[in-house]
């Protein structure tokens, strides 16, 4: 019988087979580190004696604790500044590469990693960050560890692990136009479930995912774990080749032929058998939101705000009113009628050019709503440079939102970039959880154009909202 | 991490049933940058009350802990164990404890003995009519033995192997150390490495 894309992966990672209850010895190609999750590794390191394996393996850089603004200034938060300057100290001691505030290559670990050429297909990736399962768009084994594995990573460049189970994600058909990536993952965690994925690797495999870029194959597998699952994946192909080609740290001359010969490898096989199989229909899609406060609770922008009361599953039910008081909402308003004070467009899930470039292309010529304020923020600085040289950040300042520097900003609230209590949000990051944005905050997740669009009408909208009444909402 | 064949010291009666890792260590604590001083949370809500157990010599000197059941429960915090290590216990005593604890707790090098409620109860009333009694537990006998007290204790082989051995998993994964050259020596050469690119 035939494997599937993650047990090739897998296999060809094992340094040593575990027998019986024993894990399999994982080797690890990659392991990118952040503020938060790394000092005790380090200091555990530290108190053994131990040194980083492979420091030239291993990059860090400041991203959940950093603010947005005034980035020369020293960071106001006294926890928030030890754990950065504690990252700085433990790099230049330990030999790792760091990307600190203020530097180029800064930005969300996520970010820099596939736009530095250091994520490739067919590796293994680990960082003490569960969005991790991003670098799965590469056909890579990506996924988020905790701060005992980080500390076990440096040291031994391995993980004891047992093999996860498989299930394929097969989206179907096309998608519409205005419907995107972010899209078809929220329609997926609706339908598995928040805790759908637990125990598994997803592989996202089809006609609509192989017709998406790069960066939105990054999305969907970045939500994977939003679905339960540690990782999810997507099988290489000539679009990841390209995307891959140019970075900086992409093999060159007979090296790239070679990498490419073992990447076309990277498929799952025809008679390859999933544990489990889930088929989305890409035709029937159409923009979602999220009602609730867990990434499960979505549904398309048509709907309306579900009725408890119709909710069979006892579990459910009570989720769904619980969410709905903390969400400060009435079942059966149309979710368009949801009006929001604060729109976000950044994070690890949509921070990227394509993301930037998207939510420009609703605003050009269009201004935000005058009670509303909405963040731009890049999920790097050289998407930031990027956008600049094309010239998006004007348009973002001229419909009267902020330009911001890179980092995780308002999807958790660990820095400045918060929601006030009882304030709501449109949102382009991942987790609507209670308070995640800030103590109180309300968050609606929603694609790049929806956020455009929503800023510009005020309440929860597609950009074919503003042109059937153009005149209402564009000021010239 | 040190091995551990058997271990003898102040043995401290915690009664009570259901001490989770928020009880063992608050959320508060969690803030810091370093692995080690978490002495100074460890029950850090009880520690307040001059009755506590660990307020009282010769009590404050123990390293042997014997606990309720259900010790250990709640959140998955390593701190927990940190904690506990941090302030000098080497062994806790419990007729049942939480899952994710005893596997941290393993990892780290503390022993989480299992016993009969009924032996916790006999080892409490000898630790309360004469403080300071001395308990011995004997990793290799799976025994704990305190004056004219004796009883067995269970623990899981794959557990008790490593702490003999004195092997964390990281010590453990470096006896795989020449698997991990081979493997290491054998990348294809085409991966990338971090190191900084000739501007």
């Amino acid at each position: 019988m035939g494997k599937t894309l993650a047990e090739k992966v897998w296999d060809a990672h094992v340094v040593r087979k575990g027998d019986g209850a024993e894990p399999d010895l994982l080797y690890i190609d990659l392991h990118l580190v952040h503020e938060v999750t790394s000092p005790q590794a380090f200091d555990g390191l530290r108190l053994q004696g131990r040194g980083v394996r492979r420091p030239d393996l291993t990059i860090a850089t400041e991203d959940h604790n950093v603010p947005t603004e005034g980035i020369d200034l020293p960071i106001a938060d006294e926890v928030s500044r030890t754990q950065v300057d504690t990252l700085r100290r433990n790099c230049a001691e330990f030999g790792v590469r760091l990307h600190p505030m203020g530097d180029a290559e800064q930005g969300i670990v996520h970010v820099i990693g596939p736009q530095l050429g250091l994520t490739q297909p067919g590796m293994t990736v680990v960082c003490g960050d569960s969005h991790t399962s991003t670098h799965g768009a590469f056909g890579s084994i990506a996924f988020g560890i905790g701060t005992s594995e980080v500390e076990h990573v440096l040291a031994t460049q391995t993980l004891p692990l047992r093999p996860f189970k498989t299930m394929a994600i097969n989206v179907n058909g096309t998608l519409r136009e205005g419907v995107s990536a972010k899209d078809i993952i929220l329609a997926v965690i609706a339908k598995i479930g928040t805790g759908g994925g637990q125990g598994y690797i997803l592989e996202y495999r089809g006609e609509a995912i192989r017709a998406l870029s790069m960066e939105a194959r990054m999305t969907i597998c970045n939500m994977s774990i939003e679905a339960g699952a540690r990782a999810g994946m997507i099988a290489p192909d000539e679009t990841t080749f390209e995307y891959v080609r140019d970075k900086p740290h992409a093999p060159k001359g007979a090296e790239w032929d070679a990498a490419v010969d073992a990447w076309k490898q990277l498929r799952s096989d025809a008679d390859a058998s999933f544990d489990t199989e889930v088929d989305i229909d890409a035709d029937a899609l159409s923009p979602y939101v999220t009602w609730g406060t867990n990434p499960g609770q979505g549904l398309p922008l048509g709907e309306r705000v579900p009725d408890p009361e119709q909710i069979a599953d006892e579990t459910a039910r009570a989720a769904a009113e619980k969410a709905i008081t903390y969400m400060g909402l009435t079942p059966g308003t149309p979710l368009r009628e949801i009006g929001v004070d604060t729109v976000f467009l950044g994070s690890c899930t949509n921070g990227r050019i394509e993301d930037l470039r998207a939510a420009a292309e609703v605003l050009r010529g269009r201004t935000i709503a005058p009670s509303l304020r909405m963040l731009v923020v890049p999920g790097s600085m050289r998407v930031r440079a990027q956008a600049e040289a094309e010239g998006l950040h004007e348009v973002f300042l001229a419909a009267g939102a902020e330009w911001r520097q890179a980092g995780c900003s308002m999807c958790l609230g660990m820095n400045p970039d918060q929601l006030a209590p009882g304030e709501r949000s449109a949102s382009t990051s991942n987790r609507n959880f209670e308070g995640r944005q800030g103590k109180g905050g309300r968050t609606h997740l929603v694609s790049p154009t929806v956020a455009a669009a929503t800023a510009v009408r005020g309440k929860l909208s597609a950009p074919s909202d503003l042109t059937a009444d153009a005149a209402e909402y564009v000021e010239v | 991490m040190e091995p551990f064949t058997n271990y003898t010291g102040i043995g401290v009666p915690l009664r009570g049933s259901n001490v989770d890792t928020d009880q063992i260590i608050p959320a508060v604590y969690l803030k810091r940058v370093t692995r080690s001083g978490f002495e100074d949370g460890l029950f850090s809500a009880w520690r307040s009350d001059e009755h506590f157990v660990l307020n009282q010599a010769p009590f404050d000197k123990g390293s042997v802990l014997v606990a309720g059941p259900d010790f250990g429960t709640g959140s998955s915090r390593e701190h927990a164990v940190w904690a506990l290590l941090d302030y000098g216990f080497r062994v806790v005593i419990s007729a049942r404890f939480g899952d994710i604890f005893r596997g941290n707790a393993g990892k780290q090098g503390l022993l989480a003995a299992l016993c009969e409620q009924s032996d916790v109860e006999q080892l409490w009333k000898l630790l309360e009519t004469e403080p300071g009694t001395e308990v011995t537990v004997d990793l290799e006998q799976k025994t704990v033995r305190a004056k004219d007290f004796q009883a067995r204790f269970e623990i899981d082989e794959y557990t008790r192997w490593r702490l003999l051995e004195g092997l964390d998993d990281i010590g453990l994964t470096m006896r795989s150390a020449a698997e991990i050259d081979a493997f290491e020596a054998a990348r294809e050469p085409w991966k990338p490495v971090t190191t900084p690119l000739p501007a």
